[in-house]
Order: C-alpha cells, then sequence, then structure tokens
C-alpha cells in the first residue's frame, strides 16, 4: 500500500484508529443507554465552539472542547431533572449550537476558515498536534471506561437497580455525557459534527446482536469501526471523494448488508 | 423493621398515595395488592428510597431508606429491562454484589463466589455463562431473584413476581419466596390474589391508601373498600382503574 507512504496519509491512518477506538467504546455505551440523541444534540452544538474559538482566535479543537464539554454538562443536568421535556431542550441546544457557531464565524473578521472542514470533517488534514490531543482524549475515555466499566454496565442494564446499590448513577450519566463531548472532539477531523451519529450508532448495532457481554460489543464496534475508517480512507483516496462521507456510506453499506443477512437468515430458519 | 407514617406522594398534581401509614414488622412475608394504578408500585419504590415522598416519613431498619438501601434486595418487573442488551446470566447476578464490592474496579472471588450461590439457590448456576437474551421468562425472572439474593438482603422486596412467568414456575418461585422467609421479610406486589394467600402471612391493600390486614386473607370488606368490584375481575388480573371513586 503505497499510498501510506505520505505523511498525511500516515496521520489520516492514526486519526482513523484513533476514532475507532472512542467511538466503538462510547458508542456501545451510547446505544445500550439509548441517548442517541443526545449524543447527537452534543455533537451538532459543538459547532458553536469552533464558532467561539475563530472569533476569540485560539485552536478550534480547543474551543470544541470547552464548549462541547458545557453543553454536555447542561444536557445532562436537563435530562436528570426533567426526563419528560429533555428531548425538546436538546433539540433547542442542538440548534442554537449551531446557530451560534455560524454567526460567531460570520463575526469574525479577514480570513474565513473553511466551516465545511468540521461538518463533514477532512481525515486527510490532519495536523501532528491534534493527533497527540486526540490521543490523550483516548487514553481518558479508555481509564475512566476501565475503571468504572462494571458501574457502567450496572447503570446501562439496570439503572434503578444499580442506584440501589449505591452506583452513583447521576455522576456516571454526567460522565458519560462528558465523554461523549471529547468523543465528538476526537471525532470531528475523521467524519465531521453532522456525520458522527452514524459512527456512534452502526457499528454498535452491527455488534451488540453478536455479543455476549458489554466488553465484547465494544471491541468489535472498534473492530468494525477500524474497517470502516481504512476502507472509506482508501476509497475516498483511489475515487477522490470526501473522505469523511465515504467512510459513513462504508459503514452503512455494512449495516444494510448485516440487517439483510439477518433477515435472510430468518427466512432460512423458518423455511427448514 | 418498615415503618411508615403520614406519607404523601403525587405525580405533578395527580395524588398517587395520601396519608399512608404502614408497619412491617421483621420476618414477615406481606403480600401488596390492588388495582392497576393504585400506587403499589409507587409504594415500594419509597420504600427502597427511589423515590421521595412529598410529607411523611419512612424508617427502614432505624434508617432514612436511601442508607438502608444496601441491606435491601429488589426484583423489578420483569417488563422494565431491555431483553437484547448483551450480558451473561453471571454477570446480572454480579450486580448484587456491587453495593458490598467497594469500590474496586473488579469483583472479588468472594463476590463471585456469593453470586453463584445465589444463582444455585434459584436453579440457575448451570446458565450462569449463558447470555440473558437466551433465556425464556421465568428464567430470567430467577436471575432476578438471584441477583437480589446476592446482596445478602434482609428485607426482599418484589414486583409482580409471577407476571409474564408459567404456571409451574409461579408455584416455585412461591415455594422458594417461603424458604426464604425463615430467614429474611418478604414484601410482594401482585395483583394475583388467589396464589398469594396461600402463602403470606398478611396483606397489604393499596389504592391511594394503604389498608393493612394482619392475616393472611382478604376479607369481604378490603374488597369492597379497595376495588369496590367483584372478586372475578380482580383475581383474573383485568386491567381497571377505581380511582374516580374518591
Amino acid at each position: 500500500m503505497d499510498i501510506f507512504h505520505y505523511e498525511f496519509m500516515q496521520n489520516a491512518l492514526m486519526a482513523g484508529l484513533l476514532a475507532s477506538i472512542a467511538c466503538g467504546i462510547i458508542g456501545t455505551l451510547v446505544v445500550v443507554n439509548r441517548i442517541v440523541f443526545i449524543s447527537g444534540g452534543i455533537a451538532h452544538a459543538a459547532y458553536g465552539g469552533v464558532g467561539l474559538a475563530f472569533f476569540l482566535g485560539f485552536a478550534p479543537l480547543l474551543g470544541v472542547v470547552g464548549f462541547s464539554v458545557a453543553i454536555a454538562i447542561i444536557i445532562a443536568l436537563v435530562s436528570l431533572g426533567n426526563k419528560q421535556r429533555a428531548d425538546t431542550i436538546i433539540g433547542v441546544l442542538w440548534a442554537v449550537g449551531m446557530a451560534l457557531g455560524i454567526m460567531l464565524a460570520d463575526l469574525t473578521p479577514g480570513y474565513k476558515v473553511d466551516l465545511m472542514t468540521y461538518l463533514f470533517g477532512s481525515i486527510l488534514a490532519v495536523p501532528r498536534e491534534d493527533l497527540f490531543l486526540m490521543l490523550f482524549l483516548n487514553v481518558a475515555i479508555l481509564g475512566t471506561v476501565v475503571l468504572f466499566y462494571k458501574d457502567f454496565l450496572a447503570m446501562s442494564y439496570d439503572e434503578e437497580f444499580a442506584g440501589l446499590m449505591g452506583v452513583p448513577t447521576r455522576a456516571l450519566y454526567i460522565a458519560l455525557l462528558i465523554m461523549i463531548a471529547l468523543c465528538v472532539v476526537i471525532i470531528i477531523r475523521v467524519v465531521g459534527m453532522i456525520l458522527i451519529i452514524a459512527f456512534f450508532t452502526i457499528a454498535p448495532y452491527m455488534a451488540e446482536g453478536q455479543s455476549r457481554s458489554l466488553y465484547s460489543m465494544m471491541l468489535l464496534s472498534i473492530l468494525y469501526n477500524c474497517v470502516f475508517a481504512l476502507a472509506g480512507l482508501w476509497l475516498s483516496f483511489r475515487f477522490n471523494l470526501t473522505s469523511g462521507a465515504t467512510i459513513i456510506l462504508v459503514g452503512a453499506a455494512f449495516f444494510f448488508l448485516s440487517l439483510f443477512l439477518r433477515k435472510f437468515a430468518k427466512m432460512l430458519k423458518v423455511g427448514s | 423493621m418498615i415503618t411508615v407514617k403520614n406519607l404523601w406522594f403525587s405525580y405533578d398534581a395527580q395524588v398517587i398515595l395520601e396519608d399512608v401509614n404502614l408497619t412491617i414488622k421483621q420476618g414477615e412475608f406481606i403480600a401488596v395488592i390492588g388495582p392497576n394504578g393504585g400506587g403499589k408500585t409507587t409504594l415500594i419504590k419509597l420504600i427502597l428510597g427511589i423515590l421521595k415522598p412529598q410529607r411523611g416519613e419512612i424508617t427502614v431498619l432505624g434508617q432514612p431508606p436511601k442508607t438502608a438501601a444496601r441491606r435491601m434486595g429488589y426484583v423489578p418487573q420483569n417488563t422494565n429491562i431491555s431483553k437484547v442488551f448483551p450480558i451473561s446470566v453471571m454477570d446480572v447476578a454480579l450486580m448484587g454484589r456491587l453495593g458490598k464490592a467497594g469500590r474496586s474496579w473488579r469483583y472479588s472471588e468472594a463476590d463471585r463466589r456469593r453470586a453463584e450461590e445465589a444463582l444455585d439457590r434459584v436453579g440457575m448456576l448451570e446458565h450462569k455463562k449463558s447470555p440473558v437474551l437466551n433465556l425464556s421468562g421465568g428464567q430470567r425472572q430467577r436471575v432476578f431473584i438471584a441477583r437480589a439474593l446476592a446482596s445478602d438482603p434482609e428485607i426482599l422486596f418484589m414486583d409482580e413476581p409471577t407476571a409474564s412467568v408459567d404456571q409451574e414456575w409461579q408455584a416455585q418461585i412461591y415455594n422458594l419466596l417461603k424458604e426464604l422467609n425463615k430467614s429474611i421479610t418478604i414484601v410482594v406486589v401482585s395483583h394475583d390474589i388467589s396464589i398469594l394467600s396461600s402463602y403470606v402471612k398478611s396483606v397489604a391493600c393499596v389504592n391511594r391508601t394503604v389498608y393493612y390486614h394482619d392475616a393472611a386473607e382478604i376479607t369481604e370488606e378490603m374488597l369492597g373498600k379497595m376495588y369496590q368490584c367483584p372478586v372475578e375481575l380482580v383475581a383474573h388480573g383485568v386491567p381497571h382503574r377505581v380511582l374516580q371513586s374518591h
């Protein structure tokens, strides 16, 4: 594979793998806790962080870290306080974050950085220093989940019972949403904030049916995400396509194939 | 052991429980019955400390519910938990050890042994490696009982243990509870009066308020007060509400 001789390709590869690890772990927790909508809200509202960073003139990813973590905490507190109306408020935050990002970018004088980069990702243009940030966040996420694995498992399976057993479910829930925000930071360069939801959901959904435990579901999700990222990267390079969209469509192709195979297997069972 | 005094609870503007007084003594086997929507599950969740009362006081084992929570075992309604979650029988049973396991990141050998004993007690030890999603409704129910038992509870609460369980296992569950009752206090929520009356020691009828009866019988008077409808309707578990009568 001579294409990986280029440094930008090596960086892209690293970025893809780092994003796959973080999203395999957190995406699994997102899917089993049924908070896909919340993760979408955090991911999109994070755009406000990009605008804010442009406006104030610091590194966009740092803006995204601060802004999306803040949004995650607000969403966590809102949804813990009022479960029935939480979806409405998340929907509002989702839109407000994006609108704020666009407006702040408008107000920024001088050179307009390509905002599309953050919306749809540009894995081929990931700088080295961003990789270090991604690696650091990955270690933080991995460490937290490993350390509190049994508590996250209990909360995800039966929150009420976990609470009775003294598991700090509220704190874990807030931690999970913050980790979603960190995941957004990791993956924003790879597929962009609009396509993040697909990276969170496709692999865990496919993995769920084939797993016997939460951690095997995480490992399998990581593996699937790696396959999507690598195959998508290669295809986008070969056919000169937008990398983020290609990665997601590769995932979607696997997703529909697995749905079809499942249906087919069922039909065979019924037929025999 | 459990004291409930002048308890009031409402969701938004709707009063679920009003001025409830109830005392449950050690070693009791009490059935909590009443119509759907009458507040049975709410009462249990208040005693467990999952919900907070607007007014009134609850003490469990001499402590407020939140503090006593780890000394209570809880088997929730079978229907509330995802059936496709990838988890093994053993991992579910181990959750009962969370309160005792401390903040270590893994379960200890002793925790595993205790969880296995609990699984053995409900006849599910041979399935300990099976994924929960492969189990039948009755087997799942047994795993949830094992999970509650693994925490060495002093009081065991069960919410509708016979819902979605076949007839044969219903009798087995109650025999198991009778056996457990020798050492722990048991509180069972059920709409199924016919089976309960042959196992329990006392009955509490819940329909906005609580009517306690210190014997395993349901009098005509109780039913009249609580349900205001014929016995057959209740025994067959037909959903109905009688809230408007107040």
